[in-house]
Order: C-alpha cells, then structure tokens, then sequence
C-alpha cells in the first residue's frame, strides 16, 4: 500500500526536480535535457501503439518530421511566426496524415503493419529528399523560435533557453497526464482488450478498426508535438528527421525503457539520448567515438535478446518479491 | 516514343525488376518459412556489391571475384543464422525488428571500418563490355541483357529447388509444420539455416553483379531494402511467385516513371503499394 502511493507520488516529484535543473545548469545539459523531454513524449505517443494496441509500428518518424517541416514551410523567412496557430496546424497536418495512412495500415497485421508503416514513412522521406518542397535533402532553416505573446505582452519568450525547456517539461508532463487518463477510460481499457484478444473484442461487438484508427491518431497527433517542438530546438529541419534511423531509434526508447508502462517510454529516452551522447563523445571514446554506431548496434541486439521488458521489467523484478511480502 | 527507346526502357525495367527478385525472393523465403522479418537484409545486398568491387580490384576480374564471394556470403549467412537469428523464430516480430535494426548498424559501421566511407564503381567485365545496336545513335548493353539472363536462370532454378525437389519438399512442410516435420525426423535446424544462407547468397549475389551498373556507396542496401518491402507486401508474404510478379511490376513502373513523369516518381511504388492495400491486403498472390 505505501510503496504504490509513493509510486503515484513519483511523477510529480521527477517534474518538480527537472523544473528547477535550469538552476544547476543553462546551456549544454539543459539543451541535452529539453531533447530527452522532446524524445520522451516522441516514444511515448509510440508506447500508445506498441504498448498499449499492439500495433508495431516502424514508421512512427513520419509524423515526427512531418510536423517539423509544416512548421518549417509555414514560417516566413525573416519574421517570426506565433507558436498559437503554427502548433494546432502542425498537429493537425500530422493527425489527417496519420488518419489517411491509418485507414490504409490497419488492413494490415503483424510484419505486413511493420513493413507497411515503414514503406509510408519511407515515402514522405523521398518526398522532401526528392522533391524542392522543403529544401531536398539540405533541409530548410526556421531562423526564428514562434512567439507566444497576447497582443503586445510576451508570455514566454523561447529565445532563452530555459524558457523553452520549461515549454516542454510542461507538455511531456501534460502528454504524460493525457495519455494516462485515457488509457484508465474505457477506451483505453478496449485498446488493451483489442492488444491481447482482437477477434474476442470484435466479437464482444468492440468497432476494432475504429479504436486504432483513434489511437493511431492519436499517436501520430502527439509524435506531431514532439516533432513540432525538435524543429524549434534546432532551428532547421532536413529528411533525416524521417528518416528510418529515427523509428528505429524512437521504438529502442520505448523498448529500452519497458513498454506498456507509459513511464518506461521517458526513462527509455534519458538512457538512450544520454547513451547516444556518451557514446560519441570524442573526448571519452576518441577515435572509436566516430563509430559509435557500431556499440549502439550491439547494444541494440543485446537489448533485443536478453532484456525484452526493458529497464521497467528490471525494476519489477527487483521490486516483486517485497511487494508481495507486503501485501500479506 | 520511338519503339527503340520505349524497348531500351523496357529492357531496363525487366531487368531492374529481376535484380530485385533475387533480394526480394530470399526475403519472402524467410518471411514465409521461418516467420521472420528481417530489417538488416538489405544489407547483405551492400556486402555484396562492396565484395564485388574489393575482390575484383584484387583479382582484376569480377567473374573471379563473384566465384570467391559467394561461398563468402553463404558462410556469412549461415553464421548469422546460427548465432543470432536462431534465436528470433519464437519471439514476436518487435523483436525481430530491433535485433535486425541493431545489425544494421553494426554493418554499416563495419563497412565503413573495413571499406570506408567512398563512393566505388566497377568495371563492367570485358567480355560483356559491348553494346547491341538499335538504331544510328541507341544501343543497348549486352552487360544488362546478361544480368536478366542470370536472374531468369536463378529464378527457374530457384523454382526447381522449391517445387520439385525433395529439399524444396522439406522447405515448404517446415513452412506449414514446424514440429510436425522435426518428428518425422528431418532436421529442420538444418534446413532453416540453409534457407536462410540461400536468401543471403540471393542478395549479395544480386549485389555483385548490379555493381558495375550502379556505383558501390555507403547505405545502398536501405533503398533496395524498402523496396523489396514493398515488393513482398504487394506479392504476398512467402509467395515467390507473388515476388516475381511484384518485382517486374515495380521494376517497370519506376523505370518507366522516372522517364515519363521524373518529379514524381519516387512515390509511384508507394501509390501501387497502397492501391494494392485497398484492394488486397494480403498481396497479389498472399493467403488471406
């Protein structure tokens, strides 16, 4: 009983720590720590899938990039844009895009759902490389970060760094709080239903289809934000952000990290993103820093072998033989 | 169009399609027999091209250098198999996706270790070196006629295996019976191993001989991966039959696309795949 409280107590407590790290620190680490926030709500709009509906999805980068480049092809080249309206749109270009393919996707299963998702994805890729669009495969600049003013009083100007971070903590942690209230509705309690028995939900008269066309919406909605906000972090976009490299990456978090937990999702994305930084550091790894793939691949492989429920299955692990001498 | 230029086109299409059968077939045969989706297939089909270019550098010959190289990916195949992909066939698909996504990595960084970084060509060998004449001014490579006779070839023998022979019979009851066959006493250990060694050999093969054609560079194998996806979702997964006909649909389309209408005909594989979906979801020539 007590350990479940403070469990609950958890979150609010790990917000209100990151809330006051710009104290300790406002360039390096903070921007390190505004792209793990970024990250975390990318993986776990993708948890939503792989966890929570059973849909594997390797393609989830689409809408990661996709928001980025709206966002990107909206804004004018020397003003600035309001975040007010460029945000609702980029989520919107983001939840059509993803209601279209969708509705095409879900015809498919199981490796068919995984191929499908990643050749749509690969598609909006060669789009922007291909095409004059969005600069081909330069990319395109966004020179300046949105504003977010009423009339002529600025409410949060994101030029400074802190700002921004402050932006984002409060979105991952309010993407965290969404997707927690609708996993505990009733909708969320079919997802799980349609992840572990489709055809019994189907018969329990559950419109499947239309339940992960929701999610996959949604899912795709809330990678839109993240995306959103990655472009606004680096001031450019360019077709890497699409790339498969990036769902690989993004589904290694939510794997890292435990899926089906929501919370694993945000721990998966600080081991990797801090992983990724360790790994190339050229200070620590020198020469083999310019490699550094090659021991995230291994990393990857032994992840895939032998930790399948990831660092939350390990907490579990370690936390079950207490909890059930508590519970007697 | 004349006809010169629309046969010209037609050739290369036909041969384009073939080349990506060889890959596409060996990723059917392992979606199909052993249930697995394998992201790091593409890959073998850069090891290949980049063998072709190195061994034939340092023999001089590209005939000499596909002859040493195949019994090289075979090994490589078979040692995969054995050590990490053996362990997949139980585990769900998600799995699968990440431990191949991991060796996809460690390939392209081992390319790069062992090969660098560069752009490669390689010299088309000099027996096959002419050109067939057309008309005054077009002709057509006896080179890429020879790599459509060659896949033809794979392509019918690669029926033949399957089909009529006693291994071919065991392959297709490991597919429909896992446990069924290994209590008739078949090894079917052995058989998955062989399986999967043959759709490595498949694409590395295809790799060597399209690296005269096509130059040797960094992250070819993702392209040809991709759409070797799509050609197995539109030809329905483990039909090789269905691989065929996929892959001379795509390899036509696109060849045909980028002359007609080049800005856009990066997307008309995806337009096809998708239209398929609509139509079929289980593939052309998929059980639903």
């Amino acid at each position: 009983m007590k350990s479940s409280r403070l469990a609950s107590f958890l979150p609010y407590l790990a917000v209100g720590l990151l809330a006051l790290f710009p104290l300790v620190d406002t360039s390096f680490y903070l921007q390190l720590l505004t792209k793990v926030l970024i990250m975390a709500i990318f993986a776990m709009s993708l948890d939503l899938l792989v966890g929570y509906t059973g849909l594997v999805s390797f393609g989830h980068a689409a809408y990661f990039g996709l928001a980025g480049y709206a966002l990107a092809l909206m804004a004018p080249k020397y003003e600035t844009v309001s975040l007010w309206w460029t945000l609702p749109a980029s989520i919107g270009v983001c939840a059509l895009f993803a209601l279209i393919t969708g509705m095409l996707v879900l015809r498919t299963r199981g490796i068919y759902f995984i191929m499908v998702t990643l050749a749509f994805a690969q598609m909006l890729f060669f789009v922007f490389h291909d095409t004059k669009l969005g600069g081909g495969s330069d990319g395109v600049y966004i020179y300046a970060k949105p504003t977010m003013q009423f009339g002529e009083t600025v409410l949060l100007n994101l030029e400074k760094l802190e700002n921004f971070y402050w932006l984002v903590l409060v979105l991952a942690a309010g993407s965290y709080l969404l997707l927690r209230r609708i996993l505990g509705s009733s909708f969320g309690r079919a997802l799980l239903g349609i992840k572990v028995n489709e055809h019994r939900m189907r018969a329990l008269g559950f419109p499947v289809f239309k339940y992960q066309l929701a999610s996959f919406t949604l899912a795709g909605s809330l990678a839109g934000l993240s995306g959103y906000m990655a472009a606004v972090q680096y001031g450019f976009v360019n077709p890497e952000i699409l790339s498969w490299h990036q769902s690989g990456a993004v589904l290694m978090m939510v794997i890292l990290g435990g899926m089906g937990t929501l919370y694993g999702s945000v721990v998966g994305a600080f081991a990797f993103v801090l992983l990724q930084e360790v790994l190339s550091n050229q200070a620590w790894f020198g020469i083999a820093a310019k490699h550094w793939q090659l021991a995230m691949g291994i990393f990857i492989m032994l992840v895939a072998l032998y930790m399948p429920q990831g660092l939350a299955g390990l907490a579990q692990k370690f936390r079950k033989p207490q909890q059930e001498s508590a519970d007697e | 169009m004349d006809f010169a230029f629309f046969l010209i086109q037609l050739l290369n299409g036909l041969q384009y399609g073939l080349l990506l059968f060889l890959v596409a077939s060996g990723l059917t045969l392992v979606f199909g027999i052993m249930g697995i989706i394998n992201l790091a297939h593409g890959s073998f089909y850069m090891v290949g091209a980049y063998l072709a270019w190195s061994l034939s550098s340092l023999t001089g010959s590209l005939t000499a250098a596909i002859l040493l190289a195949i019994p090289l990916t075979v090994i490589l195949g078979m040692a995969l198999e054995r050590l990490l992909f053996r362990h997949l066939y139980q585990r769900d698909h998600l799995y699968q996706v990440l431990l191949t996504y991991g060796l996809i990595l460690v390939f392209e960084e081992l390319r790069s270790l062992i090969w660098g970084d560069d752009v490669h060509g390689v010299a088309v060998p000099a027996l096959l070196s002419a050109s067939i004449p057309l008309t005054d001014n077009l002709s057509y490579p006896v080179y890429r006629l020879a790599i459509s006779g060659v896949c033809l070839l794979l392509a019918g023998a690669l029926y033949f295996l399957i089909q009529k022979t006693r291994l071919g019979m065991m392959i297709r009851a490991g597919a429909s019976n896992r446990d069924m066959v290994q209590s008739l006493g078949i090894d079917i250990k052995l058989i998955y191993t062989l399986v999967f060694a043959l759709g490595v050999a498949l694409a590395a093969f295809a790799g060597m001989i399209n690296a005269p054609l096509s130059s040797v560079t960094p992250n070819m194998g993702s392209h040809v991966l991709i759409i070797c996806f799509v050609v197995v979702v539109i030809g329905g997964i483990g039909s090789v039959k269905g691989a065929m006909a996929a892959s001379l649909m795509i390899g036509l389309a696109e060849t045909f696309g980028q002359v007609l209408v080049p800005e856009v005909a990066g997307m008309i594989v995806y337009v096809l795949m998708a239209i398929v979906l609509v139509w079929r979801p289980e593939g052309l020539f998929g059980k639903a």
